[in-house]
């Protein structure tokens, strides 16, 4: 039997990034994570740390998205001090190319309801033109097809893959204890603790936290937290290394410090097949071609499938269970951007009970029916 | 590095590695050819730079990686040259075409 | 473009064509996607266009390619040459490059003939110029009419490092030794297999008299070598190896490495079928059953992509196949099939016989399988050593593809072909578990890159028909 001061269920982007908050504060933290052929969004995350598309319905969540994007680069040189390892976090602002004029439009319109919903807060996206935005990636020349973009200040990305990385060795580094292959099977709590069952191990702990994506879905029932979480899959291209030709962020194209340019995205209900179809590949290719003529002879290296943490509104669920207290559930689609916030404030919700400002609203209890009169 | 048993001649075929004109025998693949030419290496890594030369020539190493006719980061084992064909090496990671 | 056929043949060595020439016979429509530009494979590459005085020099086994190659050119099956197969669905459909177009294709049944590759040869130096592998020269005479033009040493073992050191010899070139790693033990534990090895003798005499040519020229054969390392800057200048506890360097011009081959498993893997470890020469190849038949109901695999047999085991094993996709398909009934199929099993027999002496005689060495140099670069591509690996599974990495994640190991362009089993093996050791619990690489389409351009026109035309 193994004991800490707390057990973090998951070594993806939300798990290590708590996980690795609460060592930095000095709490004995154990992480238990899967196995190699486990599903891993962390493993097929894009890298964005984006602001300009998240929280509509819920202003909280823009609101908490764009709080991480500012705590970014503070996150990021903390990990190359505890880890060693660069992550290589570009924060230039990000654009997301508007392909069509129906794009455009709905862009536009979407800005607009950010804009209300936000009021005081403020919302600082904008639409741009097409000369614009070749003088942003004067690397790059843009396509006729292009009708415009979104720009977004808040906007970045950053390497997913060594994020994870330096998340697991910052993690290490700082005394915190990994299990892989000891996915948790059940949850009980002895009366004084949480007790923590995996096929080969049992671990215990005062606090509890489920962040192991859609294991989530069979874990969070054991605590009382009833979180709604579905799969949803985007598929991604990647391509050879290319000498470095633009480094902003340009929604669902990247280009990686390595060199590839990486393009998604689709948004298929597949249920947890992670494959790829040859149609959504042409047409993430067609949208290149479309946005840059010149990726017409870059070849495709590699191409995946990677499925999503969504909630039904698409933004966070962080909850406390009522019945279990020091029980949580902490999860998004977003693991990258919320990296920072969630290596910050959520460790520190974790481990001192001090809640972030209106932090309800991220309760999995919005997705109740509310009782009938 | 290699040499031919027999000359390419008469049916020889033109190709310009970095500037040198190599007469190559037709149906030999670009990577065959290069590596008549003594050429030191054929590619640089884009990950340090490192010296490489095709290594296993039936197109599962991608070490053979050059720039044909102003195409880069192609499989030269996997290329047949053909007459006036330019080549280059594979310095590095590739640039975008213009 | 998007044909329909009744057998879609991936590769165009034995198997694929001999699966071609039957399936065509029996009245079944077949195309053969091959990258390669003309028939023949690996192991007769070359086949048709070689020159008389190489074919010569590269010995009969190698010309027996020529009768197979005409009989496929004179069958009616569609051949499509220079066809880079980059997408296998379970289906059976399939996205090729050919020209630099994309187009796709169907097969009620698809027959995945794709071969074997030499086992990676990490040794600390093997990405230094100079440096190939046994069939990358081979390949080179084969195709090319090329030798190494300067001092050549062939270092590994089994038999193909043994059968090009001869030819080598055979077409003039400077070879200046063969270094092999078998040592007297795997003589021993090889014997009690000559008792039940059919055709032992044979091969026996083969190799004896490979051994002779090799030695009437001058060539030294040292055996129980190990500790291969190739030296050099810029380019490799000498191998360097060690015999009875002592040291030693050659100076050369050219590197040739083998230490055996393994199936390709990119196509079987990226379609999902399932796999299994071969313990004895320490591989994975797909599981079949006595037709080829994977885990996958639409797809075969026949030749050395299915578990190494050699050519003449290919072209039986092709033929098979075709055989049971006539029967499925209606072609001819389970009688005519299993009528057919005996003298053919039986040939197969024969063949197959030898493998358990081969394979107790020229077992991978472990040093090669998991090289025990923390500098040895294992991941060609990405530059990964063998050293970042183990750091790697020290911090948590659990396997082959968490890895892949944290190091970028697999990630290149040869998408884990020069690597896979390397990795598997460094893994399995670090974490004290068998390589089948480790398991490998997930790999993706598409097995052969193709441009962004290709891809999108694909997906105009998809549009269109829409």
């Amino acid at each position: 039997m193994h004991s800490a001061d707390v057990i973090v269920v998951g070594g993806g982007s939300f798990g290590a990034a708590v996980a690795y908050g609460l060592v930095r504060k000095g709490v004995d933290t154990v992480v238990l994570d899967g196995a190699d052929d486990s599903l891993r969004a962390a493993r097929g995350n894009f890298g964005l740390v984006w602001v300009q598309s998240k929280g509509m319905g819920l202003q909280r969540y823009a609101d908490w998205s764009r709080e991480s994007s500012h705590l970014w680069t503070d996150f990021a040189d903390d990990l190359k001090d505890s880890a060693g390892i660069h992550v290589n976090y570009q924060n230039g602002g990000g654009l997301n190319l508007l392909l069509s004029e129906e794009e455009r439009e709905t862009c536009r319109r979407n800005i607009d309801i950010m804009r209300q919903q936000a009021g005081a807060d403020g919302y600082d996206a904008e639409i741009i033109e097409r000369d614009e935005i070749q003088k942003m990636v004067p690397g790059l020349k843009v396509g006729d097809g292009v009708a415009g973009g979104s720009f977004g200040p808040h906007d970045g990305h950053a390497n997913p893959l060594r994020l994870l990385r330096a998340l697991h060795r910052g993690f290490e580094h700082l005394g915190g204890r990994y299990f892989a292959c000891n996915q948790v099977t059940n949850i009980t709590h002895d009366g004084g603790a949480f007790v923590a069952e995996t096929p080969s191990n049992c671990f215990t702990a005062p606090k509890i936290v489920i962040a192991c994506g859609h294991g989530i879905t069979k874990l969070a029932p054991m605590v009382g937290i009833n979180a709604p979480i579905r799969p949803q899959r985007g598929q991604v291209l990647v391509t050879e290394r290319i000498e470095t030709t633009v480094e902003m962020a340009l929604g669902s194209i990247r280009q990686t410090d390595e060199g590839g340019f990486m393009f998604g995205n689709s948004e298929e209900e597949v249920g947890f097949n992670d494959g790829t179809t040859l149609p959504v590949t042409g047409n993430i290719a067609a949208r290149a071609v479309k946005a840059f003529p010149q990726m017409a002879n870059v070849r495709l290296v590699r191409n995946w499938g990677c499925i999503r943490v969504l909630t039904p509104d698409k933004c966070a669920i962080y909850d406390e269970s009522e019945t279990l207290p020091g029980a949580y559930v902490a999860t998004s689609h977003s693991g990258v951007t919320l990296a920072a916030v969630n290596a910050h404030h959520v460790s520190k919700w974790v481990a001192t009970g001090e809640t972030p400002p209106d932090f309800d609203h991220f309760s999995a209890r919005r997705f109740d029916v509310p009782a009938a009169a | 590095m290699f040499r031919r048993l027999h000359d390419p001649e008469p049916e020889a075929v033109t190709i310009n590695f970095e500037g040198e004109i190599l007469k190559v025998g037709v149906g030999e693949t670009v990577a065959a050819a290069v590596l008549t030419a003594n050429p030191g290496h054929s590619r640089t890594t884009p990950v340090t730079g490192a010296p490489r030369l095709p290594f296993c020539m039936m197109g599962a190493c991608f070490d053979c990686l050059m720039e044909i006719d102003g195409i880069p980061n192609r499989q030269a084992c996997m290329e047949i040259v053909q007459d006036g064909m330019k080549v280059r090496r594979q310095e590095g990671k590739r640039q975008l075409s213009a | 473009m998007n044909d329909t056929v009744d057998f879609l043949i991936i590769g165009g060595g034995p198997a694929g064509l001999a699966a071609a020439v039957e399936a065509d016979g029996l009245g079944l429509s077949t195309l053969v996607l091959d990258e390669q530009p003309a028939p023949g494979g690996q192991i007769y590459r070359g086949i048709e266009s070689v020159h008389p005085e190489t074919r010569s020099v590269l010995g009969d086994d190698y010309g027996q390619g020529a009768a197979l190659a005409g009989a496929f050119r004179a069958s009616k099956a569609d051949y499509r040459p220079g066809a880079a197969v980059w997408r296998v669905d379970e289906d059976g459909s399939v996205a090729y490059s050919q020209d630099g177009k994309g187009a796709t294709a169907t097969g009620t049944r698809i027959l995945v003939a794709t071969g074997a590759m030499e086992r990676p040869t990490p040794i600390p130096g093997w990405t230094l110029p100079g440096v190939m592998t046994a069939g990358g020269a081979q390949v080179l005479l084969k195709s090319s009419g090329m030798v190494p033009s300067g001092p050549v040493v062939v270092a590994g073992c089994g038999p193909l490092a043994l059968l090009i050191t001869q030819q080598l010899i055979r077409a003039g070139a400077d070879v200046v030794a063969l270094l092999e790693t078998t040592k007297f033990g795997d003589y021993l534990s090889a014997a009690p297999h000559l008792l039940t090895a059919l055709r032992a003798r044979d091969y026996l005499r083969k190799g004896r008299q490979l051994r002779r040519d090799i030695r009437a020229a001058g060539v030294p054969i040292h055996s129980g070598v190990d500790a291969l390392a190739a030296v050099g800057e810029d380019k490799v200048r000498a191998v360097s190896f060690k015999r009875n506890g002592a040291r030693s360097e050659i100076a050369v011009d050219t590197l040739l490495l083998h230490f055996g081959v393994a199936p390709n498993t990119q196509i079987t893997r990226q379609v999902f079928c399932d796999h299994e470890w071969y313990e004895p020469q320490r591989y994975w190849r797909p599981v079949r059953d006595a037709w080829g038949a994977t885990s996958q109901a639409a797809i075969a695999v026949a030749g050395d992509g299915g578990g190494i047999d050699g050519a003449v085991a290919a072209a039986l094993t092709g033929r098979l196949a075709a055989l049971d996709a006539a029967h499925r398909q209606g072609k001819i009934d389970q009688a005519e099939r299993d009528r057919r199929a005996a003298p053919l099993r039986d040939e197969f027999a024969t063949h197959q016989a030898i493998r358990p002496l081969l394979d107790a005689l020229f077992p991978p060495p472990p040093q090669i399988c998991a090289p025990p140099d923390d500098t040895t670069i294992v991941c060609r591509c990405e530059e990964i050593s063998a050293g970042d690996i183990k750091e790697a599974v020290a911090l948590g990495a659990m396997g082959p593809n968490q890895l892949k994640a944290f190091t970028r190991c697999g990630m290149g362009p040869c998408q884990g072909r020069m690597c896979g089993l390397t990795v598997s093996e460094l893994i399995a050791k670090a974490r004290g578990e068998t390589v089948e619990e480790t398991g490998y690489y997930r790999i993706r389409p598409p097995i052969k890159p193709v441009t962004l351009g290709e891809l999108a026109a694909m997906a105009a035309m998809a549009a269109m028909a829409d």
